[in-house]
């Protein structure tokens, strides 16, 4: 086969503000899968590598195709997830911006290196499309995979829906490269209830793009020869055991942790805060990231009609964690509710830590294994804790 | 810009470390290897000093002889894994990468992909220089398919015959028999045949060597960067004993390497037409460049 050309595209290049905020937007009614890929185009990615796991794949397929129109410079199937997150890193130190995206097993097989990106100060944009953690197998939706991410250090999102999909992933690119920030960001969404399933997404036009990367406004320089200062080590191992090395490796974690703090004044400026809410001051609050958000938001409609105290939370950032924004939507609430699509309950136990009186958040509900999340199963808890008689039975 | 990037201005030398500023007048960089190459080492300044290696390290040296053979190291990026090579590695004057476990091809991968998007007209070279558990074993997968998918950047493995840094465990490389740790019994399986597998792969130019004789070792590392430049991915096997895990007396490293050397370390060189091509090239334009210095420095005496 001869090899094909692509085409060069001449494309208007613009601040992230102007992107998110100021774009004329039309209406499409695309796939979870098809609004992120529709972001990585507007985000002037440099070069994407794929590997492929289901539900995830359907990703990395439109970003190839994105490739093959121009949209990115450079892209390739990889050997495996370790390959793949390695390779980012080393793509990383010439100064490009990088998209991949995975999806369970693939995260976990993947996470060595992810957990050494931010160490290694990697810009990049994640895309995590949850999935079962093996055994038994299942390809279906669960988020568990992203408790295991809770304590890498990337800066992480997690999408309700297609629009939040495609807004997340383009900020994401914006918040990861600021130079008191620079480590990764990932932006997870359910696989399958999100990914292929079509939701209305307004998006503006492909013909304005992020303005590209800048390796020099960097503040740890590409490993490029070129970009000063000089440099002759960059990543310089611990490799003593003395006390100069773990003050090293103490600081530089220090700073990992900063960063991802200080990401969260981003996540203001793009995404409007880390946290959605509604009706403040209910007696009960319902707390839910992803997908469970959008079930949370109608079991809170349903609740709002049959006139109950019933307020509703969607946390959009779940790294860096927004304590402070989660204690003032909760302080007055006397029961929260915390759905999820796991088993674990990672939100729930990090909601309980967040807050002073963590008695009142309940366990749950809690669907896994790739279930979906009833509204009534939400209904459930919300009339048990109100102490109001029902017919819901489980 | 890399060579201008590196060099400090007059005015600004008086305020850098002694080190640095003797680095860039001394050291091998914009040099020929007439000048600072391994032909005459102990009479310029190298690019890795002051490893901390075991006495007698016959690692040690090999890596000091892949610094001083490079033929562009203001251009030269190395990556390597964990394991004995990369403690000094890391402390040569020239970048290093060091990401996770065996993972060095991968990121080599990713880095010459990306310096070719980013600089199309210049010549950047990437070497991964890891040792025997970090190519073969670990970072198995990541090899073989940076070699499959024809990646141009060339790999050298430090080859110990062992789990060096990490306290002499057997290792896909050991010999059957070998008694080390987690092979009390002996290691029931052989040698894996790694230049094999690397010719099966796809690498355009392998060499199997133990690097006694100096010429013939840097002319190997040069070639093998060479071709990586123009043709394909190559591979560099080169026998670096471990003479504490092995228990090689420090006076009988060079004796051993030689005897190895005459077996399963044999010299073997294998390139494709296309890498031959090349070869034949950069030497003759080499030959010349040398025959013109060599005239011009006459001319000077006269």
């Amino acid at each position: 086969m001869s090899a094909m050309t692509r085409p060069v595209l001449n494309k208007k290049q613009v601040e992230m503000n102007y992107l998110l905020h100021e774009a004329p937007r039309e209406k499409h009614f695309i796939t979870g899968a098809q609004a992120m890929s529709e972001a990585v185009k507007r985000a002037n990615v440099d070069m994407a590598i794929a590997y492929p796991i289901t539900p995830q794949s359907e990703v990395m397929h439109l970003v190839g195709d994105v490739f093959a129109q121009g949209h990115i410079k450079e892209y390739y199937r990889a050997e495996e997830e370790l390959g793949t997150m390695s390779a980012i890193a080393g793509a990383s130190r010439a100064g490009v911006r990088l998209f991949t995206a995975t999806s369970g097993p693939g995260l976990i097989r993947g996470l060595e290196a992810i957990a050494s990106w931010p160490g290694h100060r990697v810009p990049a944009v994640l895309g995590i499309l949850t999935r079962v953690i093996n055994a038994p197998l299942s390809i279906q939706p669960d988020n568990l995979e992203m408790a295991y991410m809770l304590y890498s250090g990337a800066v992480m999102l997690h999408a309700e829906n297609q629009q939040d999909t495609f807004d997340f992933t383009l900020a994401a690119f914006a918040i990861a490269e600021k130079v008191d920030v620079y480590i990764p960001v990932a932006v997870a969404t359910e696989g399958f209830f999100v990914t292929h399933a079509k939701g209305y997404v307004n998006m503006m036009s492909e013909d304005l793009v992020y303005k590209e990367f800048d390796p020099v406004a960097s503040p740890v320089p590409a490993m490029d020869n070129e970009t000063p200062p000089a440099r002759i080590q960059r990543d310089a191992p611990v490799q003593k055991s003395n006390f100069m090395s773990y003050l090293i490796h103490s600081v530089w974690q220090q700073e990992i942790w900063d960063s991802n703090s200080r990401a969260m004044k981003y996540i203001y400026e793009y995404l409007g805060g880390p946290i959605e809410v509604q009706n403040p001051g209910s007696d009960i609050m319902i707390l839910a990231s992803g997908c469970a958000a959008a079930q949370a938001r109608e079991a809170h409609r349903y609740a709002q009609e049959e006139g109950l105290s019933v307020g509703f939370v969607k946390v959009k950032a779940i790294r860096p964690f927004p304590k402070n924004e989660i204690r003032e939507a909760l302080k007055s609430a006397k029961k929260v509710i915390v759905p999820e699509h796991n088993i674990v309950g990672w939100l729930c136990t990090e909601v309980k830590a967040a807050i002073p009186n963590g008695g009142i958040v309940l366990e749950g509900p809690r669907v896994f294994g790739g279930m979906t999340l009833p509204v009534e199963l939400i209904m459930f808890e919300i009339y048990e804790a109100l102490g109001i008689e029902h017919n819901i039975k489980l | 810009m890399s060579l201008a990037y590196i060099t400090p201005s007059e005015r600004f030398k008086k305020y850098l470390p002694k080190d640095y500023v003797e680095l860039i007048d001394f050291g091998p960089f914009g040099k020929s290897q007439e000048e600072a190459g391994p032909g005459n080492m102990g009479q310029f300044k190298e690019l890795m000093e002051e490893h901390p290696m075991c006495s007698g390290c016959w690692m040690a040296y090999y890596i000091r002889l892949i610094f001083a053979s490079l033929p562009c190291p203001e251009e030269t990026v190395t990556i390597g894994t964990a394991g004995c090579g990369r403690l000094a590695i890391s402390q040569a004057a020239v970048p290093f990468i060091y990401g996770n476990y065996g993972d060095q091809n991968a990121m080599a991968s990713g880095l010459t992909r990306a310096f070719r998007l980013r600089f199309p007209d210049k010549t950047k070279d990437v070497i991964t220089i890891a040792g025997d558990g970090g190519t073969m074993d670990i970072g198995f997968s990541m090899t073989m398919h940076s070699w499959i998918r024809g990646e141009r950047f060339t790999t050298i493995m430090l080859d110990n015959e062992v789990y060096g840094n990490t306290g002499g465990q057997s290792s896909g490389m050991s010999p059957k028999g070998a008694v080390l740790k987690m092979a009390p019994m002996g290691k029931d399986f052989e040698k894996m045949p790694a230049t094999d597998l690397a010719k099966a792969a796809g690498c355009v130019y392998i060499v199997r060597m133990s690097p006694t004789n100096i010429k013939a070792a840097a002319k190997v590392i040069r070639r093998a960067i060479f071709v990586a430049r123009e043709v394909g991915p190559t591979f560099i096997h080169a026998y670096t004993s471990c003479n504490i895990e092995y228990s090689i007396p420090t006076e009988d490293v060079f004796a051993d390497a030689i005897e190895l050397g005459k077996g399963r370390f044999k010299f073997d060189e294998y390139m494709t037409d296309e890498a031959k091509i090349v070869i034949e090239r950069v030497e003759g334009e080499e030959k010349i460049a040398r025959k013109a210095r060599k005239a011009a420095k006459a001319e000077a005496v006269n």
